[in-house]
């Protein structure tokens, strides 16, 4: 089987001064990743250019593959041989992964995917800042599922949840998405990465039964199945069809619903648990500012910039995007006056909020549709704008 | 008969059935499908190398092919449409020791995941490819696809079929692949043979197998039963080992060339080129901190 005495993750200890496209590859280091399967592609093409350095020196492989469907299909094999791994792409590759996406969906297979952010649709803008995948994330694949998505707005948070992101692929047995974006891939900032010991590293649940009668889908009270992987002599099994706990094909309406009630509880049950959310000035605020990526660093400057004009602005931003923070967004409608969102896309976060307040208060897009971030300048003027 | 041959035929269990996930049979294959066959043929195979089950792990696309993997008690794993080989060379690489197997259709394979085929040739890939070739596309009634010859007839070419064919084992060699073979599915001794030599191959091998659909292929060209489309294959089939594969195109008529057309071993395999890297690396560490 898979030497996991081998599978030592490699930590870099000390301090730096890099980009957020180097960081994540880091923080997936740090977290034990030891295969990257990968095709380059505009912003994103850093994360696999390190990740090719770094990898052979940890006795994990790195391959660049003839597309972005190999890629994705390359990992979901990996995980099912023991290792951890990953790809890196942007919103062109995304689209092309989102098939096997679902297929890790479908057959529980942690991994992890970087989505560095372009402006869109299509070619769009390959060297320019955008946030339009966030729904692409949520819902690109087909059928019903539930996701995680996690977006950083710092070079060290990108190898902060480039860690969290492996962390909950190997507990909840889901591919992650980390929504990085043009401007948090290619910025640098300083980026600290801890001694070994102090970063908490999660591993996939195994199976403790006999390998005769093991039902692999038969899942624990937390409606995640232990996961046992090729080559441990228990004749593993996926599908893409849907399935019952031993694996097999139930093609019928009963076994549909068992099994996608399951895949999707799993994520939704434990939504608090998964949920990661920063708050800045929220107490006593009339106005918040929901925001998240790079859009999330000029907000907090305009709740800055807004106080000192005497007017009281808070701001949430979204660390986890999915599953979406529908109760706290409702909490906080109950007491502001409007929430504005910053985002660079036509109104994707937007469209979610307004759905989590339930009209409880005033929700106000301000959006910038790919290819520059918000000032905080403008952000305030039109707050006031809005609020007069 | 001997006791002992009676006393197997009595016997609840065949003697493969261990091979098999229990609670899987009966398959959805047709009568008359050479599907049942070569699964046989690959078990049959595993057996003679003698390695570990726990080292095979077996994997497939989509089609009527596709369901091979899920049908065989080793790891094994159904994927999705054309992208079994990427997968099986992830998994491989997590451990140098795994044999990996992929059996696919020919629309899976060669239309769909075309490009990871070529590619996984390319990169001497350490994965045995077995593409059952019945020259459409079964599971979805029989549509034309890129193996199906000028002439052939199939629901989405009701008129007859425009296209050229690829001659497959003349691509894969193109692209480098270290083992090619192919073999009709009647023909189930050097079927496993072939299947033995693969496994046991270092690198990219690959057998294509000739295989008879007669419920979507079959009754649309003249050849409504399974055993006339091996008939068929017998009467055409010639053992050319080591010919051109230039030379084994296949028509509506003429020759099917059949045999190993291909067997390279002094060509490093993608496992040791990572393998080398790896060396390399960890004696130059400390690069790009």
């Amino acid at each position: 089987m898979s030497d996991n005495k081998e599978n030592t993750p490699m930590v870099n200890t000390g301090e730096y001064f890099t980009s957020g496209n180097l960081a994540v590859a880091e923080g997936s280091l740090a977290a034990g990743c030891k295969f990257f399967g990968g095709y380059p592609i505009t912003p994103s093409s850093e994360v696999a250019e390190h990740m090719s350095i770094k990898l052979p020196q940890t006795k994990g492989h790195f391959v660049q593959f003839e597309d972005e469907i190999a890629s994705i299909a390359s990992i979901l094999g990996a995980s099912w041989g023991g290792w951890k791994s990953m790809t890196a792409t942007s919103g062109p590759g995304y689209s092309l992964m989102l098939e096997n996406i679902g297929l890790g969906i479908m057959t529980e297979t942690p991994c992890v995917i970087v989505n560095v952010q372009r402006g869109g649709p299509s070619t769009g803008l390959p060297t320019l800042v955008g946030q339009q995948d966030i729904q692409q994330a949520r819902w690109g694949s087909h059928g019903d599922y539930e996701i995680i998505a996690l977006s950083p707005n710092s070079v060290q948070e990108c190898f902060d949840l480039a860690i969290t992101a492996f962390n909950l692929a190997e507990e909840y047995r889901v591919p992650v998405t980390i929504l990085m974006d043009e401007t948090i891939g290619h910025m640098s900032e300083k980026l600290i990465i801890p001694e070994k010991e102090k970063i908490k590293i999660v591993n996939r649940k195994k199976p403790t039964n006999e390998a005769d009668g093991h039902l692999p889908y038969k899942a624990d009270e937390d409606l995640i199945p232990p996961m046992a992987v090729a080559g441990e002599g228990y004749n593993v099994i996926t599908t893409g069809l849907t399935h019952d706990e031993r694996g097999y094909p139930a093609l019928d309406a009963d076994a549909q619903k068992i099994l996608l009630t399951r895949l999707l509880d799993k994520i939704r049950k434990n939504k608090d648990k998964i949920i990661k959310l920063e708050e800045y000035m929220l107490d006593d605020s009339e106005f918040v500012i929901v925001s998240f990526g790079i859009s999330s660093r000029a907000a907090k400057g305009a709740v800055n910039l807004a106080r000192k004009k005497g007017l009281k602005v808070g701001y949430l931003r979204l660390i986890t995007v999915w599953p979406f923070p529908d109760e706290q967004i409702n909490q906080i409608a109950e007491k502001v006056k409007a929430i504005f969102i910053t985002e660079i896309n036509s109104g994707q976060v937007t469209r979610e909020v307004k759905r989590a307040v339930e009209g409880k208060t005033e929700v106000h897009g301000l959006l910038k549709l790919g290819g520059a971030i918000h000032t905080p300048a403008e952000i305030v003027e039109e707050i006031e704008r809005r609020t007069k | 008969m001997t006791e002992e041959e009676i006393g197997l035929i009595e016997a609840e269990e065949h003697p493969l059935d261990c091979y098999l996930r229990k609670g899987r049979i009966p398959h959805i294959w047709c009568p008359g499908c050479s599907l049942g066959s070569v699964a046989t043929m690959i078990i049959e195979a595993i057996r003679e190398t003698g390695i570990d089950p726990k080292n095979i792990s077996v994997i497939s696309g989509i089609g009527c092919t596709g369901r091979t993997a899920g049908y065989l008690n080793f790891d094994s794993f159904h994927t999705t449409h054309g992208r079994a080989i990427p997968f099986a060379i992830g998994l491989g690489l997590t451990d140098p020791n795994r044999k990996i197997i992929v059996i696919s259709g020919d629309g899976d394979l060669a239309s769909i995941g075309g490009n990871h085929l070529i590619h996984a040739a390319r990169r001497n890939a350490d994965i045995t490819v077995i593409c059952v070739n019945n020259f459409q596309y079964g599971m979805t009634g029989g549509q034309v696809g890129p193996t199906s010859y000028k002439g052939q007839v199939q629901t989405t070419a009701p008129y007859s079929n425009i296209e050229e064919p690829f001659n497959l084992p003349e691509l894969i060699k193109a692209c480098g692949a270290t083992y090619v073979a192919r073999w009709t599915a009647l023909d189930v001794r050097r079927v496993k043979e072939s299947f033995v030599e693969a496994i046991n191959h270092k690198g990219f091998s690959f057998v294509e197998i000739l295989g008879a659909c007669p419920t979507t292929y079959g009754r649309r060209n003249q050849l409504r039963e399974g055993i006339a489309i091996l008939e068929n294959f017998k009467e055409r089939a010639v053992i050319e080992h080591g010919i051109d594969t230039e030379k084994v195109a296949i028509g509506k008529e003429g020759p099917i060339i059949v045999g190993r057309f291909v067997d390279i071993h002094d060509k490093p395999s993608l496992t040791d080129n990572l393998l080398s890297i790896q060396r390399m690396a960890t004696a130059s560490k400390g690069k790009g901190s």
